[in-house]
């Protein structure tokens, strides 16, 4: 699956500061390694963990630009990290994958505070675009999370709506449409005349009322499709 | 017997607070009336306690404590009908009775719950004669306690009308227990089988989340390494649909009989994945069971996609499918090749008319756009009578 975003890699080169300095948490000893083998060159990893407590303690030490967070973690979920990391730190910015796709579990994830999602099916060098990018304060969807957030902001809602947060506009459902058909943000600003830049802040806005609204629809979507 | 009422108090608060509890509101009952007693019961039961609670024996023997309430209970009756605090032997006696039956079919449900939930627990190990036993015991004790209560109903029937009247009261007694048993007899048979079912159900989806859990945390997680290596392609597309079929059952509806728009969108992907080496990217917004109209976009998708396979170059066609309540639309899409809609050779003009054809027939359309060096994208909309 290709991340949203995934082009041709350079994006402006001509920063002035060191590599972005990544910090890695996943329980999985294997593809730690592996990740660390295949980031390692363009980027600085400057820690891992394997549970929440080594996460959250990891992060607070040794303050990285990005956290590459697994959903799943023992000991709480990656929820759980980027709500304890938050709580000191709201600048740390995290990109969340798993190997899971059920949805509840996604969105969670990205209503708890992180600024994108990937699978770990990811190839790396979407991987890599994916963190450059939420290092620079962009959102990630890839096509899958485009779905689900927009199956998450359908239909209407009983009781009060708050327009700002509650409903997505019909610019942004375009903008999420054309991602979950698996356009990159490139792609969908030309196809709907908008620059890349107002495409980036569009989903943005999506990744901000999804963490905000406290939609009826949002929690019981969840509950819908929670597990057996 | 006063001894024998101090010893009783001191051996109960070895035991479960339920028969406690039971018993309690027996002894209250069976005073009756008598405000007083129902005072002298409670400061008897509170008086012991502070020293006592320290030393919470659980005796293996069910049967003891309950027959020391019992003997506390019926001592207390001796001693307020010496005392004069009584309402009379007919209705008294039939009332305790009554309630020792009660508590008996009380202590009973809750008791053999426990043996039988033990007896399930040692079953591997254990002997299946336990829970048999456990099974014949709960069966007396019902008897039992249906005949005191019904021994204390007679009773008290039987006091208070005239003797002669006696065989008519039995009769009426055995009459309307009858029709009970008529009427609530099949509701209680049903709801028997409803709670046994609902924990039959509940075991199970408590066993499927632990495999889901550990699939998720071992197997899944294998897959997904698998397609970030430099594997094979075939050994990737192995990969992809397992990891497809396993989150498909992970994640899927839980009564799966019924096959839904997602799911059949999903199993199309899988196919065209399984045939023509290429990843296939499949979401679905909104859902809609099946119909001619959407197996018309399911089937039109696929051979979309398929076209996509064979002719785009591309290794990804993504599938974007949304279900709105007015129509349903559907979007193949590769990063491929693309070509010219003007100069097109005759076998993919033949397939994007079979496309088309096929839209048309269910009253839905088809558009392709794809321009050189730009990919393919084909457009299926279906409109749906709104209900």
């Amino acid at each position: 699956m290709s991340a949203v975003g995934a082009g041709p890699p350079p994006r402006d080169p001509g920063q002035p500061a060191g590599r972005t300095r990544v910090f890695l948490v996943d329980d999985h000893h294997f593809f730690l390694s592996g990740l660390r083998a295949e980031l390692g060159e363009e980027f600085e990893i400057v820690g891992e963990a394997g549970d929440v407590d080594g996460a959250v303690e990891g992060i607070r030490h040794s303050h990285p630009d990005v956290v590459l967070l697994d959903v799943h973690l023992p000991g709480g979920g990656g929820r759980t990290v980027i709500e304890a990391v938050h709580r000191d730190d709201p600048e740390v910015r995290f990109l969340a994958l798993s190997v899971s796709d059920a949805a509840e579990d996604v969105i969670a994830v990205i209503r708890a505070g992180a600024r994108g999602y990937v699978t770990k099916s990811i190839s790396p060098s979407d991987l890599a675009d994916a963190l450059r990018r939420v290092h620079d304060g962009d959102a990630v969807f890839s096509p899958r999370l485009a779905g689900f957030v927009l199956d998450a902001f359908r239909g209407r809602i009983a009781g009060p709506v708050d327009p700002e947060l509650d409903q997505l506009t019909a610019r942004e459902q375009e903008v999420l449409r054309h991602i979950a058909r698996g356009f990159t943000y490139k792609e969908v600003g030309r196809r709907l005349h908008l620059s890349v830049k107002t495409v980036e802040t569009h989903v943005s806005s999506v990744l901000r009322k999804l963490q905000l609204s406290s939609r009826y629809e949002l929690t019981r979507w969840a509950t819908d499709r929670r597990l057996v | 017997m006063v001894a024998g009422v101090a010893g009783g108090l001191g051996e109960r608060f070895g035991i479960d607070p339920v028969l406690v509890r039971t018993a309690f509101v027996v002894l209250s009952t069976a005073a009756g009336a008598g405000i007083a007693i129902y005072l002298l019961a409670w400061g008897l039961t509170h008086e012991p306690r502070p020293g006592e609670t320290v030393v919470r024996l659980r005796p293996a023997n069910q049967a003891r404590p309950a027959i020391a309430l019992g003997l506390i209970v019926f001592g207390l009756l001796l001693v307020l009908r010496e005392a004069r605090i009584w309402l009379g032997d007919g209705l008294v006696w039939p009332v305790a009775l009554a309630g020792a039956g009660f508590a008996v079919l009380w202590s009973r449900s809750d008791s053999s719950e426990r043996a039988r939930w033990a007896a399930a627990r040692r079953r591997f190990p254990g002997n299946p004669l336990e829970a048999v036993f456990a099974g014949r015991i709960s069966f007396a004790r019902v008897a039992v306690g249906a005949l005191l209560v019904a021994t204390g109903m007679g009773a008290f029937l039987g006091g208070t009308a005239a003797l002669a009247a006696l065989p008519t009261v039995l009769l009426a007694m055995a009459v309307t227990v009858t029709g009970l048993g008529l009427i609530l007899g099949p509701w209680m048979v049903r709801l028997t089988r409803q709670l046994t079912d609902e924990r039959r159900q509940r075991i199970r989806s408590e066993e499927r989340a632990e495999v889901a859990a550990h699939l998720h945390d071992s197997v899944l997680h294998t897959l997904a390494l698998i397609q970030r290596a430099d594997a094979p392609p075939e050994v990737t597309t192995l990969a992809r649909r397992q990891e497809r079929e396993l989150r498909s059952w992970l994640y899927g509806r839980p009564d799966g009989g019924e096959e839904r728009l997602s799911s059949a969108i999903e199993a199309m992907a899988d196919r065209v994945e399984e045939h023509h080496r290429v990843a296939v990217d499949a979401v679905v917004v909104g859902d809609s069971p099946m119909d001619e109209r959407a197996w018309a976009i399911v089937h039109a998708s696929q051979e979309a996609a398929v076209n996509a396979a064979k002719h785009s170059g591309a290794a990804q066609v993504s599938v974007y499918v949304e279900v709105e309540p007015d129509a349903i639309t559907a979007f193949v899409r590769d990063q491929g090749k693309g070509f010219d809609p003007a100069d097109v050779s005759e076998d993919r003009r033949g397939i994007a008319e079979s496309i088309r054809g096929r839209m048309r027939r269910h009253g839905g359309s088809a558009v392709v756009t794809s321009e050189p060096g730009e990919g393919t994208e084909v457009t299926l909309t279906m409109p749906l009578e709104s209900a």
